[in-house]
């Protein structure tokens, strides 16, 4: 059976080949997945791969099983990860060389290969299965939960999951205006950063009388330190497919773009491979299924601009204009993406349509908070045990999400703060950990939910100086066209860089949160708007480490340079002269075996010293 | 202008509807770079002032005004990184090759480029090499990689009959 030279013509089709489908992979239920995903890829996962499949090839065992090349499956610092099915055994830090061990002990015999297990980084437990790995299992995977079942770019193996069966749902059982209070039913609000509710969304593109009308999937993802769009897009393009096709049918759009940045090659090429096999099946363009309904999706890159990623800016850079803001009103519905109607949604909400169409909003809101439905990813990296993808209920405590999901602080360090929102956002304290993440504590509390990164801080990082890291960013995406966004940020990092270097007063504190809130209520876009989020916020929790900047010439987390230094305890440098070798600024002196000294002028303060030495000898005062 | 830049912009020229985006995207792809006689031929084309083209090929990080080096070197300092120490990272690489991000080194084999996230920010501080990413790098496994890649390029180079005094001094 060739997908690709099919073309289904009616539901029934679908059905008739999905059961073709399941009945083919029924025989090999058994398969290896290995995570294709940036973090493993990085670890070295498609090596993995390619050992693997040569050693199924050359044991003739390629009847017994498939290998998946999957898409993200979440636990990305302990990759590469290879999870063998159908008993859903996890290993983890898989290397070229124990792929002959897998198969042979694992794969042949069940054997489990203990050094290959998961193993708690709190309590030392090991775990087998995935399903049981705390990470995974106080997750609710409805959007991320079919990436290991499946290739990204296999459609076969989407539709056998189920895919496309919304589609069909929407458009042969439901009407346009249904399908919308379905969504709004379900409480769905947007997962690219305002949270504005989809739903509503949808009714006014409906309602507006155009015969042409667009519809937009931003996968811009700009927010530095989120990668969940990314991992969607790469790891199950279908879905997100299946829900901008929902949302053409539902606001009467016959076009949908998705606008993805370029940094994200294999996002883009996956998705045009899944837009291409729709459109053979039929499951997009033309009459789909014969419904009588026409779809088409294009693709548009992004070049690298944050800003580009706000709605206004985005249909600029559709348009091959410079992506940036304009004044709203007039709002997309009113004039869009060439003049029309247009609804922008982010990948993540579109990718909860299909599972609203399909299981009903009522299941929906039973996963979420009584505002908004549904669960949200969220990047969980920073100083935290498990970094990588975590889908949640939302409503779900920081703390649960950072110390039972995420394993709690690395090395055993205290926990200092969680940011969240992006460079809208803002870091919340200790004392907030038991806020649910949902979009009004967290705007209420100063920082806001955002697309979904969430940074954990330890001791260890400055308030100050994460303050100054966001100015900096902000200042450099800003895309100047507004006095008070350009200026303003620019006036904030320069305090803010005073105050890191020690030469900032206490007058001048008051300056940036009068500023701060001029940029917030005078700037032209969401950029502008927020930026002062994270200042604010750091001075709302913080202040007493903008203080110790400013009075005490200190920075009490160690890493403001100017107000650092490194030294060496006598009583502990053993004179190994390791330090000494690695020291790129030759700072140090010292005669081998006697204590060693280092040289404050010459010192560039990298922390080479710190990190090499095996006595704990380097400190940083 | 070059016959090869004449016949490639003449492959550049699309319908009407492609953008000067994709344009310098498909430029920046082919080069590495945006070669100022091929924005220039752009502009002429297709009637646009020449300001209008630079506007867009400075606002988006993907362009470059440059040529890159053999070697492309990115260190990401987005949130995730900057939290785990890549400015750290970032300045040590910086100062062993000797220039600033955006610059490309004097005998054109590095080039240094900070990006604000490569998406695989489980394995903060990230730094890509030609493509190959590297997770959890600190100041002195920066400077260990790079031994790796200058010995590599010294070796070549030296078997190619020319010295390379980045690559020499690197290497010691
Ligand atoms: C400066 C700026 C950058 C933004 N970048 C993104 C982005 O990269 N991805 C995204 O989905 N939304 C981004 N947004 C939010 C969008 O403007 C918009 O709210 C969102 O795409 C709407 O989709 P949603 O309702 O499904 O969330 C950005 C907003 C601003 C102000
Ligand atoms: S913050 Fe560096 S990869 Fe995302």
């Amino acid at each position: 059976m060739n997908v690709l030279h099919m073309r289904l013509k009616t539901p029934d089709d679908l059905d008739k080949l999905r059961d073709d489908i399941r009945q083919k992979q029924e025989k090999d239920k058994s398969f290896l997945a290995v995570c294709g995903g940036t973090g493993c890829s990085s670890s070295g996962s498609e090596k993995v791969r390619e050992v693997f499949q040569q050693y199924l090839n050359r044991h003739n065992l390629k009847k017994k099983t498939t290998l998946k090349f999957t898409g993200c499956l979440g636990l990305c610092e302990r990759g590469p990860v290879v999870i063998i099915f159908p008993q859903g055994i996890f290993y983890q830090k898989v290397q070229e060389s124990d792929v002959e061990e897998i198969i042979e002990k694992t794969f042949l015999k069940g054997e489990i290969i203990e050094r290959l297990l998961y193993q708690d980084p709190v309590n030392g437990e090991k775990f087998i299965y995935a399903d049981d790995i705390p990470f995974l299992k106080k997750q609710k995977r409805i959007l991320l939960g079919n990436n290991w079942l499946m290739e990204p770019t296999s459609i076969e193996d989407y539709i056998s999951l189920g895919g496309y069966q919304s589609v069909v749902k929407a458009l042969t059982k439901m009407t346009p205006p249904e399908v919308i209070a379905e969504i709004k039913k379900a409480r769905l609000r947007g997962r690219g950063g305002a949270g504005f509710p989809s739903g509503i969304k949808w009714q006014e593109c409906y309602d507006a009388v155009s015969k042409q009308k667009y519809f937009i999937c931003n996968a811009d993802e700009g927010d530095p330190g989120a990668f969940m769009d990314r991992s969607l897009l790469e790891g199950n393009p279908h879905s997100v497919l299946e829900g901008l096709i929902i949302g053409g049918y539902a606001t009467g759009a016959s076009e949908g773009i998705i606008y993805v940045r370029s940094e994200y090659p294999t996002a883009v090429k996956n998705v045009k491979t899944a837009i291409a096999q729709a459109e053979n099946l039929g499951l997009l363009g033309e009459n789909i299924l014969g419904t009588g309904f026409h779809f088409k999706i294009s693709v548009s890159t992004g070049a690298g601009a944050f800003v580009s990623g706000e709605t206004t800016a985005l249909v600029a850079a559709v348009e091959g204009r410079l992506g940036e803001p304009r004044q709203k009103p007039p709002h997309l519905v009113e004039r869009g993406l060439w003049g029309k109607p247009t609804v922008i949604n982010n990948v993540e909400t579109l990718a909860n349509v299909p599972y609203i169409i399909s299981y009903g909003a009522e299941n929906f809101l039973r996963l979420g908070t009584e505002k908004s439905g549904g669960t949200k990813i969220f990047s969980l990296v920073g100083k935290v045990n498990n970094t990588g993808l975590v889908e949640v209920p939302l409503g779900m405590t920081l703390r649960e999400i950072i110390f039972d999901i995420g394993g709690g602080i690395k090395n055993g360090k205290k926990f200092k703060a969680v940011q969240t929102g992006g460079p809208s956002g803002g870091c919340l304290p200790v004392s907030l950990l038991d806020s649910p993440t949902d979009f009004e504590k967290l705007n209420s509390a100063g920082s806001m939910m955002g697309s979904g990164g969430m940074i954990v801080m330890d001791e260890e990082t400055c308030m100050v100086d994460i303050a100054r890291y966001f100015l900096r960013f902000l200042e450099d995406e800003s895309c100047g066209r507004c006095f008070s966004c350009r200026e303003g940020i620019s006036r904030m990092l320069e305090i803010v860089e005073d105050i890191t270097r020690g030469k900032g007063s206490v007058e001048q504190l008051e300056l940036l949160k009068e500023l701060a809130n001029v940029v917030k209520d005078s700037s032209l876009c969401g950029l502008g708007q927020t930026a002062a989020n994270p200042v604010l916020a750091t001075i709302r929790y913080f202040e007493d480490e903008y203080f110790a900047h400013i009075l005490e010439k200190r920075c009490p987390a160690g890493v403001c340079r100017d107000l650092i230094r490194f030294s060496i305890n006598e009583e502990l440098c053993q004179g190994c002269d390791l330090c000494l070798k690695k020291c790129p600024g030759e700072a140090i002196r010292g005669e081998k075996r006697q204590p060693h000294t280092i040289l404050g002028d010459k010192c560039t303060k990298c922390g080479i010293c710190l990190e090499t030495c095996k006595y704990n000898a380097v400190v940083k005062i | 202008m070059e016959e090869r830049t004449r016949t490639d912009l003449e492959n550049l020229k699309k319908p009407n509807g492609s953008s000067v985006v994709s344009l310098l995207q498909e430029v920046q792809e082919k080069y590495n770079y945006l070669p100022e006689e091929i924005l220039r031929e752009i502009a002429k084309e297709r009637d646009i002032p020449l300001i209008d083209i630079y506007s867009v090929a400075t606002f988006y990080k993907a362009f470059s005004l440059a040529p890159k080096g053999k070697h492309k070197i990115v260190t990401c300092s987005g949130t995730a990184c900057h939290v785990r120490g890549s400015e750290k990272v970032a300045r040590e690489i910086s100062r062993v090759l000797g220039i600033e991000p955006g610059y490309t080194t004097k005998d054109g084999l590095y080039s240094l480029e900070n990006v604000n996230c490569l998406g695989a920010c489980a394995l903060a501080p990230l730094v890509v090499v030609d493509g190959k990413y590297h997770g959890n790098v600190t100041p002195a496994k920066a400077l260990e990689l790079f031994k790796m890649y200058t010995v590599h390029e010294k070796e070549e180079k030296e078997e190619a009959g020319c010295r390379c005094a980045t690559a020499k001094e690197l290497a010691k």
